[in-house]
């Protein structure tokens, strides 16, 4: 066996993963992705002395099965991008944190402008001791009569993220857009080194602010199953309870945001105030709007009693009746729709390619959803329906949104209306030593990895987060192509991606 | 001429800023809210007066000329232009060309003041209101046109002046017409939805905002009370075209107008708090779709 098979949340010794040549690396990486493998995470391991350790895991929704496989590159070589485009962004980390450069890579740059892990290793022979300053380098140009630059960000308009966008225009037309990022970059993954201390969990809260019950739960999961422990079945209901109203907050807001980027002013409006209102649910949980604190390894920090159930369940139904009327407003809107259809639309086939998750990659016809395909927790009991949709266009992204809302809504009232009883947290051991984990959840913007891996005491030797928006990024540029300029925003905010969940 | 042509102008100047208080309070009501006060424009102005302002170093006096000329053009405007059975101070034939070149005076001003900042986002929307105004003033000057056909007189406030329950019974489907072109190139040349979101914060859909995003301080407070009186000033072509007919009082007929632009205004609210911004690919064909309208008014003058 070359490519080695695993489960969900499984231990994996790490000395079973298959260290490969990096011809054979290449060759069951490339082999497994032609198979249907979906890349989840591609990073480096600091082995002892100067070596890095490449490690592939990949997907395979229809088996429900994960693959890994590692290889010893050296200091270069060949990179699996110009065959796998999906490895673009995973090699650029690769390049830039540990200095071991792939070549022949298309479009080689910083992703996040920090410097090299690995001190005297760097892919672009910058010297030491300067720190790279994000963006600071060459943009992808096109050359031409009537051929126009627009430059956008770092600092925008509106209260978000910092990021840089550079547009090659020909009047309003896009012909090319390159997203350059890194602004956000805080060293989590270092942070993580060492651990887990009490400290982490709020690290992996942290790792992108609006996903915190999402890569909360990937974390704990992961550090559950390298403890062995089994999680109580009503913590179990409750986080799924909470990643799903973290879902309708956020799926709410852009639905909102979209009507607004439009300049329709009903559905704005109510989806703006209808935010909150969800927030305030998960506030009801745990006392932070956003599921800070709520939950922790071994199950929750909170426990609900029947009023507070009622409380929720009361708001929960006031809520999606005015999120209905809102969103269905928006959809017999001619003028809204005429904006949403057809605008930045990707090919099914561009998504496979890119490895897109989540909504975005739904919205392209994908049946991708962890939730169904990798479930833990309370999913392996409860099973929520693929919200998908074809077409691939702001309108298709909007509409699985609703969708989603739509399930997430039944899914809490079936949850919360038989609540397992029992307590919500069971005590958490150590962490087995010299093993690997792969914690895959759902979050809103679709699929968090969260890649754990202990050394020899049952300490992080390497916690790689791959965030959806690692993946999806890319997706946005492409959609852009040859859309009107005057698009970008709602094209943008139809993806929402997240700045600081990609900078880490 | 009498006192209400006289106070026209005056009050022109100093009520426009009320006109985007109405029009806020009007979304914000749609929307549910409060809003902001109906005075918000007069204090914003108040705050840029006394504001310095900052100028990029590769900019000319082109850049500081812009705003106070656009301003210039638009006061100028207000000369030739009746509102509703209220003549202008200044009537004389062609005076509605003259309207349409100030208008386009001030747009000129705007838009190499834009150019002279060279930012690409300034350029943009300098390049978008350009192709705009291709379209728009054509659609003007031939509804315009339509008008002074049917009054039989080459200036603005006869062609609005001598409207009564006579002309709109007999010459109804012509104005109706022209009144339909001429609100759609209220809402385009002033920015509104459905052309231009005044509300929006993102640079690459704005056309009129993000040429003037450079402004600051006084500078940006002229740029304000022009956009403001502009709204009075293709407003009042509008209004003009429907009843009341003349009451014999100058102060009635001006109550009359006042009362006209601010129903305009609380209109235009509406029209913003349910129609989704069109793309902006599409706001020629929605301009050309005025320009026929006119066209088709001044058809029917040859009948």
């Amino acid at each position: 066996m070359s490519i080695l098979v695993f489960r969900h949340l499984e231990k994996v010794p790490n000395g079973q993963i298959p260290l490969l040549p990096i011809d054979d690396f290449r060759r069951a990486v490339l082999d497994a992705v032609a198979e249907g493998c979906r890349v989840v995470a591609f990073y480096g391991v600091p082995q002892s002395g100067p070596a890095v350790r490449l490690v592939a895991v990949l997907a395979r929704e229809a088996a429900a099965e994960l693959r890994a496989v590692a290889t010893d590159p050296g200091e270069s070589y060949p990179a699996l991008t110009p065959e796998c485009p999906q490895a673009a962004g995973f090699e650029r980390e690769i390049a830039e944190q540990w200095g071991v450069k792939p070549l022949g890579h298309p479009w080689l740059k910083p992703l996040r402008f920090h410097r090299s892990y690995r001190p005297g290793h760097d892919a672009w022979d910058r010297p030491e001791g300067e720190l790279p300053a994000p963006s600071v380098m060459d943009f992808f140009r096109v050359e031409g009569e009537g051929i126009h630059e627009v430059a956008v960000g770092p600092v925008h308009a509106g209260i978000i993220e910092p990021g840089h966008f550079r547009f090659q225009c020909h009047g309003e037309q896009v012909l090319h857009l390159e997203i350059s990022l890194g602004y956000q970059h805080r060293g989590v993954e270092r942070a993580l080194l060492g651990g887990p201390h009490p400290r982490t969990i709020h690290h992996a809260e942290t790792l992108a602010g609006d996903t915190t019950i999402g890569h909360a739960l990937a974390y704990v999961q992961a550090l559950e199953a390298l403890a062995g422990c089994r999680v109580p079945a009503r913590a179990q209901a409750l986080r799924a309870v909470a990643l799903e109203l973290e879902r309708l907050a956020n799926h709410t807001g852009d639905l909102g945001a979209l009507a607004g980027d439009v300049g329709f002013l009903p559905t704005a409006s109510f989806c703006g105030r209808l935010r909150g209102d969800f927030l305030n649910m998960t506030a009801l949980l745990c006392g932070s709007r956003f599921g800070r604190g709520f939950v922790r390894p071994g199950g929750v920090a909170f426990d609900v009693d029947a009023a507070l159930v009622a409380d929720l369940r009361g708001r929960l139904d006031a809520a999606f009746r005015d999120v209905a009327g809102a969103a269905n407003l928006l959809w017999e809107t001619p003028s809204a729709m005429a904006r949403f259809e057809n605008t930045g639309a990707l090919a099914p086939e561009t998504a496979v390619e890119l490895g897109l998750v989540g909504p975005a990659a739904r919205a392209c016809g994908l049946e991708l959803d962890v939730r169904r395909d990798f479930p833990s927790g309370i999913y392996r009991f409860a099973q929520l329906p693929v919200s998908a949709c074809a077409g691939g266009d702001v309108f298709a992204r909007s509409y699985v949104r609703w969708l989603e809302i739509r399930r997430s809504v039944e899914f809490i009232r079936g949850q919360i209306a038989a609540l397992p009883g029992g307590p919500v947290r069971a005590p958490c051991g150590p962490p087995a030593a010299d093993v690997t984990v792969v914690s895959l959840q759902e979050g809103w913007r679709g699929e968090i990895a969260h890649v754990a891996t202990t050394d020899a005491a049952g300490r992080f030797a390497r916690y790689k987060v791959v965030d959806p928006s690692f993946h999806n990024w890319l997706g946005l540029a492409l959609a852009l192509r040859n859309q009107e300029i005057s698009d970008f925003p709602l094209c943008n905010k139809s993806f929402n991606l997240s700045y600081g969940g990609h900078d880490l | 001429m009498n006192a209400a042509s006289i106070l026209h102008p005056v009050l022109a100047v100093a009520l426009a800023p009320l006109l985007p208080g109405v029009i806020n309070r009007t979304k914000a009501f749609f929307a549910g809210r409060r809003g902001p006060p109906l005075l918000q424009a007069y204090f914003d102005l108040w705050k840029l007066f006394r504001k310095g302002a900052t100028y990029s170093r590769t900019t000319t006096w082109i850049f500081r000329a812009g705003p106070i000329v656009n301003f210039a053009c638009l006061l100028a405007a207000l000369m030739v232009l009746p509102l509703g059975r209220v003549p202008a101070p200044l009537a004389f034939a062609g005076d509605f060309i003259l309207l349409a070149y100030l208008l386009g005076l001030g747009r000129f001003f705007t838009v190499v003041a834009a150019l002279d900042t060279g930012s690409s986002f300034e350029g943009m929307g300098a390049s978008r209101e350009v192709q705009f105004a291709t379209f728009a003033e054509p659609a003007l000057l031939v509804g315009l046109a339509a008008l002074a056909r049917q009054a039989q007189d080459l200036s603005l406030s006869a062609m609005y002046a001598g409207l009564s329950a006579a002309v709109w019974s007999q010459a109804l489907p012509l104005l109706a017409l022209v009144a339909a072109g001429f609100f759609v190139l209220y809402l385009s040349e002033n920015c509104r939805m459905p052309v231009d979101d005044p509300n929006t914060h993102l640079e690459l859909t704005m056309v009129h905002e993000v040429m003037v995003l450079d402004h600051g301080g006084v500078d940006f407070g002229f740029v304000q009370w022009a956009a403001a009186v502009k709204l009075w000033v293709l407003g009042a072509l509008v209004v003009g075209l429907f009843p009341p007919g003349a009451t014999g009082r100058p102060l009635a007929d001006l109550a009359a107008g006042l009362a006209g632009l601010l129903v305009l205004a609380i209109a235009t609210g509406a029209v913003e708090s349910c129609l989704a911004r069109v793309r902006l690919l599409r706001v020629p064909q929605l301009l050309v779709g005025a320009g026929v309208l006119c066209a088709l008014g001044l058809l029917l003058t040859f009948r």
